[in-house]
């Protein structure tokens, strides 16, 4: 299956492909070809384009409209370059290299161009760099200082154009400064399948619109926030709450707690200057701290739990469909930690719902329990607490709003905060994160394993979920099927992964599910299908093969997550995003996962301590479905007339 | 109002219809857009989704394809669209004397639809009848070396025509 | 047939075209032989761009594809012309014909016609005409007996949009998208429509396609010029007596042409369309040809007494009006120039100002996506060159 940053069918085919091969010289391809890049000779591969050549010539060609994941547009025009024996100025970014050229990126003619291009994005984009959410990381800022732009050469509008959509909870619009640069569109349409956005209209009327223009908020969107990833510019942006949690925490009156997910854990250096994959999770407690909160708690615990709830629903899904032949189970089982891919269910097949996992994400599991358990036990009062998460995803903002996440009694989860704009609140208290000491997370939710931190990698919650399962089947270490334990089928950035397991053998029912199943014979030798997705258009894939009645409907399990790179790759992560950056945010969280002493969710302390003090009916007992269980909505994919 | 909207099944069924005809790809988009347009006068919300639910594409896809084009814009026009041709030859010929005349007839400006549902009038870019200008076109009909006094004929001729229809 | 009857003009040599002459002429060629016909007439196409027609057949001959198209460009919409519409009302067979030649040439089973929504009202001529060619054999199965030369035309409608002339918008607009055009590598002729290789022409292009296999590449070749071969079809009108579709040779002068279309005393024509230049009278000794001044065949005469910033206005407003709206020059450029233009008009333009937006159009011919931003600056920088005077002496408004 592709990865998923193969773009589907939106770019005409001559496009989809960033190396065009021509079939005239068919002995050429494979072949080296000669390329004179600013007077310096190298030798390139037949097909690359002059921007890839360049690269590799450590020559800069500035882009806009390019972006590593997507399909070349070759609208921006800010890559041009000479190409003797052609009139007009080329694209580096799609013009191919198939026989011997010659090519100037420095010329008068390139430089008036880039000068002009520059100009005339900045005579349509309305807006200062001072107030906007993308001062000193946005690529329009930073081309015209680097091709010193010093006039507004074809004016600059003083009123914006466009109103703001600020009707959604999680991404936010602004077309005035919209640099009709169609990233969004051929992430919506080409990554995600969503489909959202589109250019509509014609000549200096384009602008990027939804179905209809209605708001944000009511169309199919699903808030993974991809869209906001990849803009250039401050046009796209995620919801800022951090005014509100700033009150929170000055006000004396609140109890403010914040749980992390492994995800921004990983990347928040990035926002410091230190390179994607530096971990600084722990430095970060401080700076939390410090910065006001009272009590740090890791998400990784309520990840360990979701794996308890939700790997106790699959078996007993399973026991149901295969031993007691209940024709109704639906399987495969899905994963519903991923807000976005739990909307992108319910918009797209809700005819599903009754397959996704009924336990809800970890950060709104951990939302009820802060407002019941740990309220309780601490004697705190849960009107007085504001539950806060630091999350990599945009889409949590949705999830914590959903009007079914009120189980504590009150709202579970009051603020999911991106991993952005907890940069920018450390900022603004001028904590510099990776030169703070190191602290750990506060009890009774501190002790984490693994097999949560995983989570934050496409093929984590099913490698989690597999090592519980393994051992509890089997009664063995996964480590004696699994070198070190880690189950590599289900890991890396394929679109789409599967795998079988065949249960080679079981032992005793453990204590925590026993009251749910008589044995474990029932899967002696069975062979268990999975399969992993990542961004929605793999989702997509699975979920049409699933209708079909292909491969994928007969899995057992299957993991979705909504953004590329799982939640890594997340809408509230650091801007820019890559393949190579989401790879090294993966490579920490694994590092960080082989670190831990504990990797199965099932051995987790703290967890066990839940279970045996709070939710002592077990997993999947009554008062597991109220907290930590939830439902769905059939929203279906229709979309109101405005 | 000129507009006919369809019950959903019976729209579904239509547009299937014309899939039928043109082909399941999405290059039959553009003529069933055509089509639905010269019937109804208006591509309405409901009518895209359905196109885009049977060509398996996005809606917001068929919204931005219908905008792209001049002819297939999916709000509501009148019966009778005029186009008055507004490029160097036409304009050379006497094109505004024309505009003004339709304008004062229709008690519209351009881009706006009479109330009673009958005429939208439009500018048109070149229509290549350059030697024989000003030129206008009438839905797929044109006319040629048309004055202040020959529009409001063609005027009257298309409200005689809507009105034998209704009888 | 509406008043398209009426276009005046002068004797075309496509009358003397006897039908099918050059399509059974043709059929009886070898296919490798029929690209060097057409090579060797060098024929340039008649849209505007004036690309050799055998170089383009000869690519696309040249592709291993199961599946090739040959598309006829009936999106006549550059401004001032209207020699297509004329063609395809009185020798739609001639183009027909063409098209047939081609698809044997280049091994396309399937030619379709892409007509303009504006001319809707010539389609169901057009649709006759198919019919009639398919039920004489000389379309669909076994085209004229040849055994395996399967071959049919269909007709799809444009949707109001200048730009899907340019050929790869063109082909974006059949396959149901915006009309919008690619990037270039590849050309059409590698991967065109559905990504098969695709020849698109122009319909005069076609129709002396028929003309060449009828009579010769020899016979073509004594019209015109060294490199401006063949006969060609302008369009006239404006401020002329005799506006119509005239058959003149290349290499004809303004002034020669002026005075057939009774003209004289124009102080400036645009050739070329809104996209082509405005020559001033003082240029009026200059030719029409691919040498001087390449035309797809637009002549617009400018009377003495018009103001020449509104024939600048009245171009720009087209331009702004047309473009997809794609790439950053020509969106936004086009505006730029549209706002010097009213500024010069009421003597107020400032001199940086113009000074930077006549470098934008620089610029833009050189940097925009495709044709149409490529070439919207030229009749603006060609009336700023040669109606300084003009322009300079306004006087500001009060």
């Amino acid at each position: 299956m592709s990865n998923p940053t193969t773009p589907i069918h939106r770019a005409p085919l001559s496009q989809q492909h960033r190396r065009v091969i021509t079939t005239t010289s068919p002995d050429a391809i494979g072949a080296q070809v000669s390329v004179t890049i600013d007077g310096v000779e190298a030798k390139v591969p037949f097909g690359v384009t002059i921007l890839e050549a360049a690269k590799n010539a450590g020559v800069k060609i500035p882009t806009l409209c390019d972006h590593p994941d997507l399909d070349v547009a070759g609208v921006c025009r800010m890559c041009v370059v000479e190409v003797e024996g052609q009139r007009t100025l080329q694209p580096a970014c799609t013009f191919p290299v198939v026989n011997a050229m010659k090519v100037n990126t420095h010329t008068r003619k390139v430089r008036m161009a880039r000068k002009h291009v520059l100009e005339l994005l900045l005579s349509e984009h309305c807006g200062e760099c001072y107030s906007c959410v993308r001062n000193g990381n946005c690529e329009l800022q930073s081309l015209a200082e680097e091709y010193g732009i010093t006039e507004y050469s074809f004016g600059h509008p003083e009123e914006p154009m466009f109103e703001t959509d600020e009707s959604s909870y999680s991404v936010m619009r602004d077309m005035n400064k919209c640099i009709r640069c169609r990233r969004c569109i051929r992430t919506c349409i080409d990554i995600q399948e969503v489909g959202v956005l589109e250019a509509v209209g014609r000549s200096n009327k384009v602008t990027i619109e939804t179905f209809e223009d209605m708001p944000l908020g009511t169309a199919v969107c699903i808030n993974c926030g991809q869209c906001v990833n990849r803009c250039p510019v401050g046009a796209l942006y995620a919801k800022d709450e951090t005014d509100a949690v700033w009150a929170a925490i000055d006000d004396p009156d609140k109890h403010v707690v914040i749980q992390t997910a492994p995800a921004p854990r990983s990347a928040m250096g990035e926002l410091f200057g230190l390179e994607p994959g530096t971990p600084v999770t722990f430095e970060m407690n401080t700076a939390l701290r410090r910065a006001g909160f009272d009590k740090v708690f890791d998400t990784n615990f309520t990840a360990d739990l979701t794996i308890i709830e939700e790997g106790t629903e699959l078996i007993l899904r399973l026991y149901k469909a295969l031993v007691e032949k209940d024709e109704s189970i639906a399987l495969p089982q899905f994963t519903s930690c991923s807000p976005g891919w739990v909307k992108y269910l319910e918009h797209f097949y809700p005819e599903y719902l009754p397959n996704a996992s009924s336990a809800k994400s970890p950060q709104q599991m951990f939302g009820a329990l802060i407002k019941t358990y740990y309220a309780e036990k601490l004697g705190f009062d849960p009107e007085k607490i504001v539950s806060v998460a630091l999350m990599p995803c945009s889409a949590k903002k949705f999830e914590c709003n959903r009007p079914e996440m009120r189980d504590s009694g009150y709202q579970d989860v009051d603020f999911g905060l991106t991993t952005r704009e907890l940069g920018k609140m450390f900022k603004e208290a001028g904590l510099h994160v990776p030169s703070l000491p190191k602290s750990d997370f506060d009890d009774p939710f501190g002790s984490a394993t693994g097999s949560g931190v995983i989570f934050g990698a496409t093929g984590g919650v099913m490698e989690a979920a597999l090592r519980t399962v393994i051992e509890l089947v089997t009664g063995e270490k996964v480590e004696s099927i699994y070198d070190h334990g880690d189950i590599i089928p289900v890991r890396g950035f394929e679109g789409v992964k599967y795998a079988e397991l065949t249960i080679p053998k079981v032992g005793p029912v453990p204590e925590i599910v026993a009251h749910l199943v008589p044995n474990w014979d029932w899967l002696n030798g069975a062979t268990l299908k999975v399969a992993v997705a990542h961004g929605t258009a793999n989702a997509k894939k699975v979920m049409d093969d699933i209708k079909a009645g292909g491969k994928f409907s007969e899995c057992h399990f299957i993991e979705f997550m909504a953004c590329p790179g799982g939640c890594l790759g997340g809408g509230g992560q650091p801007i820019p995003t890559s393949a190579d950056i989401r790879a090294a945010r993966a490579r920490a969280i694994y590092s960080e996962d082989s670190a831990y002493a504990v990797r199965k969710s099932h051995e987790n302390p703290a967890v066990l301590a839940t279970y045996g003090e709070f939710l002592t009916e077990g997993p999947c007992g009554h008062k597991s479905h109220k907290l930590l269980h939830t439902e769905y909505t059939a929203r279906g994919k229709h979309m109101p007339q405005a | 109002m000129a507009t006919t909207t369809l019950q959903q099944d019976q729209l579904r069924t239509e547009v299937e219809a014309l899939v039928e005809k043109l082909g399941p790809g999405r290059s039959s988009l553009i003529p069933i857009l055509a089509d639905v347009k010269r019937r109804f006068h208006a591509i309405d919300s409901e009518t895209m989704q359905t196109i885009a639910d049977v060509l398996d594409i996005h809606p917001v896809e068929v919204y931005s394809v219908a905008s792209f084009y001049a002819f297939l814009h999916g709000a509501p026009e009148g019966q009778f669209v005029v186009r008055l041709c507004g490029t160097l030859s036409c304009d050379f010929a006497g094109k505004d004397a024309v505009a003004d005349a339709l304008k004062a007839e229709l008690g519209i400006d351009f881009d706006q639809t009479t109330d009673d549902g009958l005429f939208t009038l439009e500018w048109a870019s070149c229509v290549g009848m350059c030697d024989q200008g000003p030129a206008l076109l009438v839905n797929d009909d044109v006319h040629t070396r048309v004055t202040p006094e020959s529009a409001r004929e063609i005027l009257a001729a298309c409200r005689a025509a809507a009105v034998a229809k209704e009888g | 047939m509406p008043a398209t009857i009426e276009t005046k003009g002068n004797a075309l040599t496509y009358e003397t075209i006897e039908a099918e002459a050059g399509l059974k002429a043709a059929l009886a060629m070898s296919r490798a032989d029929l690209v060097d016909a057409v090579r060797d007439s060098d024929l340039k196409g008649r849209g505007g761009a004036g690309f050799p027609t055998g170089m383009k057949w000869g690519f696309c001959a040249a592709e291993k594809a199961d599946q090739k198209y040959i598309i006829c460009n009936a999106d006549e919409g550059e401004p001032g012309t209207f020699k297509d519409r004329v063609i395809l009302t009185r020798f739609a067979d001639l183009v027909f014909e063409g098209m047939t030649i081609g698809g044997r040439a280049i091994g396309a089973s399937l030619g379709i016609i892409y007509l303009r929504a504006e001319y809707t009202y010539l389609r169901p001529h057009l649709v006759e005409v198919i019919q009639r060619r398919r039920a004489a054999g000389l379309l669909g199965h076994d085209v004229c007996g040849v055994e395996g030369f399967d071959f049919d035309i269909l007709v799809a409608m444009g949707a109001g949009a200048y730009v899907c002339g340019e050929e790869t918008a063109l082909i974006e607009s059949l396959e149901g998208f915006r009309g919008e055009p690619r990037n270039r590598p590849p050309f059409p002729v590698v991967a065109g429509l559905l990504n098969n290789p695709t020849v698109v022409n122009n319909v005069e292009t076609l129709a002396s396609v028929a003309a060449i296999f009828a009579k010769g590449a020899d016979w073509f070749k004594t019209f015109g010029t060294d490199k401006s071969t063949g006969y060609k079809l302008f369009s006239i009108s404006g401020d002329c007596d005799k506006p119509g579709v005239y058959e003149f040779p290349w290499g004809i002068t303004v002034a020669d042409l002026l005075k057939e279309v009774g003209g004289e005393g124009a102080k400036a024509v645009q050739i070329g369309g809104a996209s082509g230049v405005c020559v001033p009278a003082r240029d009026f000794a200059r030719a029409l040809a691919f040498e001087d001044i390449p035309t797809g065949g637009s002549v617009m005469v400018i009377g003495p007494e018009r103001d020449i910033l509104d024939v600048a206005e009245n171009f720009l407003d087209f331009f702004v009006e047309e473009s997809c709206g794609q790439c950053t020059p020509c969106r936004l450029g086009n505006v730029q120039m549209l706002e010097a233009v009213k500024l010069l008009k009421k003597g107020e333009c400032p001199p940086a100002f113009l000074a930077n937006v006549k470098a934008l159009g620089a610029t833009m011919q050189v940097a925009s996506k495709c044709g149409l931003g490529q070439t919207s600056p030229s009749a603006f920088l060609s009336i700023l060159e040669g109606f300084g005077d003009e322009i300079a002496n306004r006087a500001p408004s009060a």
